[in-house]
């Protein structure tokens, strides 16, 4: 299956970018789901945290407050003024 | 020893003692270049995104957004101003602030009133001096920007544009602020940042040619309120950015000069010291030999 390019920034840095598997964010209508070939979406985010599933089953959580996700051809953009990682769950990376 | 000399002294030592400090200012300038330009380029990613997710929501929606369309008639027009704190480093504020003079006098003679806010002490010294209104200002962190300050700044002045005409408020936003073209160039510059002009981004279209349909969440207008201030702030910590780095590199241009010129003085007043000094042996020299003629010539 295709992946997804992800990135996401915050206003003073790139804090995490590239390939996933599924990208799950929590919007201001609920929560949305982002697999490859996903219609391109600009999405305001809500209070909550953004998993992204990479290819190799990892699972890296970011926090990105106020900010917004944007999809197109399947490059994924969360960004966020206070963007940040919580854990990045690389066991089965190889 | 010799008046003329000891002045010359005086004034190569002080030359010398000045040369130290401003090579001292010259080498921290250097240092935080490098470190100013890595942030400019750290916030890359970010401003092009927002600038990306802005012009998607303006190509693919036709919401009709206060903050995107022209107002029939703009009576009034704020200008923000990005200076340094500290002074030292050339012409940078006289640069930024006579640019935003003159963008001030254009504005005037359009028949807009004009007000403004300003960022940086010297803008605000500037200011008080002349005993001009300032709506607002910020200061302390011009040579590190702050996220935000910038959120702040954003704010008031989104706020403001909001504001009805009648109430008090702009129509227009302009800013100015030193752009960082190369360690050797810094122009000041001039961008309108409301009503938007959304400069797309010459971004190869490559394979995709059919335009996709954006699907907005939540719809087109509540994305365009959210965006837009981001858009603003994202503008604002990026001229920050750079008036950061284009400060330091003025900042480390004018104490190189500042260096060289104190080391022509030394060259100077210790070629002028030596001939002091060598006339003063001269003289001494005359003296002796007239005083022991005259003694010879009195036996």
């Amino acid at each position: 299956m295709a992946n997804l390019t992800v990135s996401v920034v915050s206003a003073e840095q790139e804090v995490w970018s590239g390939e996933a598997r599924q990208v799950v964010a929590k919007t201001l209508i609920g929560e949305i789901g982002i697999l490859a070939g996903h219609e391109p979406v600009l999405a305001i985010l809500a209070a909550g945290n953004v998993r992204i599933t990479q290819p190799d089953g990892g699972v890296v959580t970011a926090v990105a407050e106020d900010g917004f996700l944007s999809v197109d051809h399947d490059v994924v953009t969360v960004v966020a003024r206070n963007a940040s990682l919580i854990a990045s769950d690389e066991k089965s990376r190889h | 020893m010799g008046a003329q000399l000891r002045i010359y002294r005086q004034k190569i030592r002080s030359a010398q003692t000045t040369k130290k400090i401003t090579k001292a200012m010259e080498l921290i300038a250097a240092s935080r270049i490098q470190k100013a330009q890595q942030r400019v380029a750290a916030s890359g990613p970010y401003s092009r995104a927002v600038t990306r997710a802005v012009s998607a929501v303006a190509t693919y929606s036709n919401a009709k957004h206060i903050l995107t369309t022209e107002p029939e008639k703009v009576e009034r027009a704020a200008i923000l101003i990005f200076s340094s704190d500290r002074g030292l480093a050339g012409a940078f504020n006289a640069n930024v602030l006579r640019e935003a003079g003159e963008l001030e006098a254009r504005l005037r003679a359009e028949g807009k009133d004009v007000v403004h806010y300003l960022f940086g002490r010297k803008a605000i010294a500037y200011f008080n001096f002349r005993k001009r209104k300032v709506e607002d200002s910020w200061f302390g962190s011009t040579d590190n920007p702050d996220p935000d300050i910038a959120h702040e700044i954003g704010q008031a002045l989104v706020a403001r544009f909001i504001q009805p005409a009648s109430e008090g408020g702009v129509d227009e936003i302009h800013i100015v602020y030193n752009r960082f073209i190369s360690m050797l160039t810094q122009e000041p510059e001039v961008v309108r940042l409301l009503p938007l002009e959304v400069v797309e981004e010459a971004e190869p279209v490559g394979e995709h040619i059919a335009l996709p349909l954006y699907e907005f969440e939540p719809e087109e207008a509540g994305v365009l309120d959210a965006l837009l201030p981001v858009y603003i702030e994202s503008r604002i910590f990026n001229a920050m950015l750079q008036s950061a780095a284009s400060k330091h590199a003025a900042t480390q241009k004018a104490m190189k000069s500042a260096s060289d010129n104190a080391d022509k003085l030394i060259t100077d007043y210790t070629r002028l010291s030596n001939n002091a000094r060598q006339a003063e042996i001269t003289q001494q020299i005359s003296e002796i030999v007239g005083g022991a003629d005259a003694l010879s010539s009195a036996k």
